[in-house]
């Protein structure tokens, strides 16, 4: 017996005490963590870009910015169109079953036009940014077996016309295609794909 | 009993004694410096803690004078670096200081928890001073990342890129937790002004809090030693352990000397080699930031280099990443892997020995291959080591158990 102090209730209070503790530390927390998230004025930077490809070449490919990332425009020849094909057994993810693009740039070829391809050109391993190896044949990946494609030097990634991902490479998932749409004939507009069926 | 041991007593008058009544400054002194038994027979693999301690002095006051004139945005970053190399008086000196503080930190580090892997120095009592060590090298490593991005060269960005991208292959959350550690869609001027506000300022409180804690915790249980004997077990009437000699002035007598030698060496790099071929400064860091431009080879300063190959020789990005924490999580484990019952490398038997010299041999090869290109070899050779670092901690139940270990003798080895 302690002098007629009432344990229980000095449990209580000390119980309650924390408890409301926590759940005032927890509210204050909030605004703290919120201010970690994109703030108003980036995100008001991340809006769509709009890209001219009325001056891009047959087989040739467009870089443009947006949200920091750099989107490939790659206009494909239908000889490369062909070696999409071709590259079927080759990638892991052929007709784009998992969720790396818009329902409208599914299938095979993943654009909404067959000679367009939009994708992000960042490698879904690690971020890296890979290159353009259109040299059919080339030695150093494959020799006879490379339809060209990208390849990303910092894991040695591969993928293909369309950006899909090679079998047995460090990266998981085919390149992203961004949310796109066709303002008009020769405009893209990257970042918002409102109205596209 | 001495003037200092008796706080509250009136010994001593004037200003001291003035100073003693109302803080236990001499109290303080006696229990961690003048009176704390360290073992007599340390060796030169126990210097490497008061060297960290150095090399944390000398990141910590580099660190305060850069960031008088240092600019935390993406504009002018770069720009307020190569102000510092060449606008600044002596700018360039406190600059490779602070990069060169860098390395030579992690070289401290490794070469002390070396030393605790050699004399089992994580076993029991000393678990918690082994735990606060990791979480100093984990938050060390932090530090080291976010500090790694401030001059905002082409290595910077693209480093910070993969590394933050990592938290991207957790399931559900990992999207939106890259976002949320970028602030924006991509790492831009929002992530390098809150990595700069982790670098200067909440890293090294928690940092300063961490050495605070793993001194204490030593200097609860006591400072393990070559021998791995326990030196409290045999005390002189005093009370005081036979094989014990206070810190101050017996070993800060012989931590002089390394300091010494660690100074020559660091001015030496500083002076002559400050960027040492690429690997203390990479060569792609001298380029701006280019968001759209990848380096043709990405890889992270050394130190982090055995941690990278494990998670590159994994052919799947979450596995990779699993594999990579797990890597560093072995080493908290350590005490409770560890069976043998010696401590010391002196009397462990050869199972051990044999173990940790595939361990340093892997450790080393992971650390060279992290730094080269992912060529289809060079995956095979980091696949093997890396099963090798797992191995190393994963058998350790069993080798460390049925291994022929000597009897350590009733007191420490010491010569003259």
């Amino acid at each position: 017996m302690s002098d007629g102090v009432d344990l229980g209730r000095r449990r209580f209070l000390g119980a309650a005490t924390g408890v409301t503790s926590a759940i005032g530390i927890g509210f204050v927390a909030v605004p703290f963590l919120s201010s970690w998230k994109p703030s108003a004025r980036a995100q008001a930077l991340g809006a769509p870009v709009e890209v001219d490809i009325s001056k891009l070449d047959d087989g040739a490919l467009m870089r443009v910015e947006w949200r920091g990332k750099p989107i490939w425009v790659l206009k494909r020849t239908p000889e490369m169109i062909e070696r999409v094909e071709q590259a079927d057994p080759m990638v892991r993810d052929p007709m784009s079953e998992e969720p790396q693009q818009p329902e409208y740039a599914s299938g095979r070829l993943r654009s909404i036009r067959p000679e367009v391809l939009v994708v992000i050109g960042s490698c879904t391993h690690l971020g890296c940014s890979p290159s353009p190896r259109f040299d059919v044949g080339a030695e150093d990946l494959g020799g006879a077996d490379w339809p060209g494609g990208f390849f990303c030097a910092c894991h040695g990634s591969k993928f293909d016309l369309a950006g899909r991902v090679w079998r047995g490479v460090p990266a998981p998932l085919n390149l992203v295609v961004p949310p796109h749409k066709y303002v008009d004939d020769a405009t893209i507009l990257v970042g918002e794909d409102e109205g596209v069926a | 009993m001495s003037a200092a041991t008796d706080k509250k007593g009136a010994t001593g008058g004037g200003l001291s004694g003035w100073f003693r009544k109302r803080f236990p400054w001499d109290q303080l002194m006696e229990d961690h410096v003048t009176g704390y038994y360290a073992p007599k027979n340390f060796n030169w693999w126990y210097v490497f803690g008061s060297l960290a301690l150095l090399a944390l002095i000398i990141q910590i006051v580099t660190g305060i004078f850069l960031t008088m004139s240092y600019k935390p945005s993406a504009a002018e970053a770069f720009g307020s670096v190569e102000y510092i190399m060449r606008d600044v008086e002596w700018g360039w000196l406190i600059r490779y200081m602070h990069s060169t503080g860098a390395s030579m930190f992690f070289v401290v580090v490794y070469l002390h928890m070396f030393r605790a892997l050699l004399y089992g120095s994580y076993q029991k009592p000393r678990e918690l001073v082994w735990i606060f060590g990791m979480l100093i090298y984990l938050v060390m490593s932090a530090e080291a990342f976010f500090g790694y991005l401030l001059p905002w060269g082409q290595m910077s960005y693209w480093g910070a890129q993969v590394i933050v991208s990592l938290f991207g292959a957790i399931p559900v959350i990992g999207e939106g937790l890259v976002e949320f550690i970028r602030g924006d869609y991509f790492i831009s001027d929002v992530t390098l002004n809150r990595f700069f506000a982790l670098h200067v300022i909440a890293l090294p409180i928690v940092l300063l809090g961490l050495v605070v804690a793993h001194i204490l915790a030593l200097h609860e249980v006591g400072s393990n030693n070559p021998d791995g004997v326990d030196i409290k077990e045999k005390k002189g009437p005093d009370g005081r352990p036979l094989d014990g000699i206070p810190f101050h002035p017996y070993h800060t007598a012989k931590d002089v000397p390394a300091w010494v030698v660690f100074a020559m060496v660091f001015a030496i790099i500083v002076f002559f080699a400050p960027e040492m071929g690429g690997y203390f400064l990479e060569h792609a860091n001298f380029e701006p930031a280019n968001p759209l431009k990848t380096p043709e080879h990405i890889a992270p300063v050394w130190y982090f280099t055995p941690f990278y190959a494990i998670l590159r020789a994994v052919p799947d990005k979450l596995g990779g990443v699993l594999a990579m924490g797990a890597a560093m999580f072995m080493l908290f484990l350590l005490p409770w892997l560890d069976r043998s019952p010696v401590r010391s490398i002196r009397y462990k038997g050869p199972l051990f020995k044999l173990a940790l010299t595939l361990f340093i041999i892997s450790f080393v090869m992971l650390g060279w291959l992290g730094l080269q290109p992912a060529t289809s070899l060079y995956t095979i050779l980091a696949r093997v080591f890396a099963i090798i670092y797992f191995a190393f901690f994963l058998l350790m139940p069993f080798y460390s158990k049925i291994d022929k270990t000597k009897t350590p003798p009733p007191r420490v080895t010491y010569h003259g």
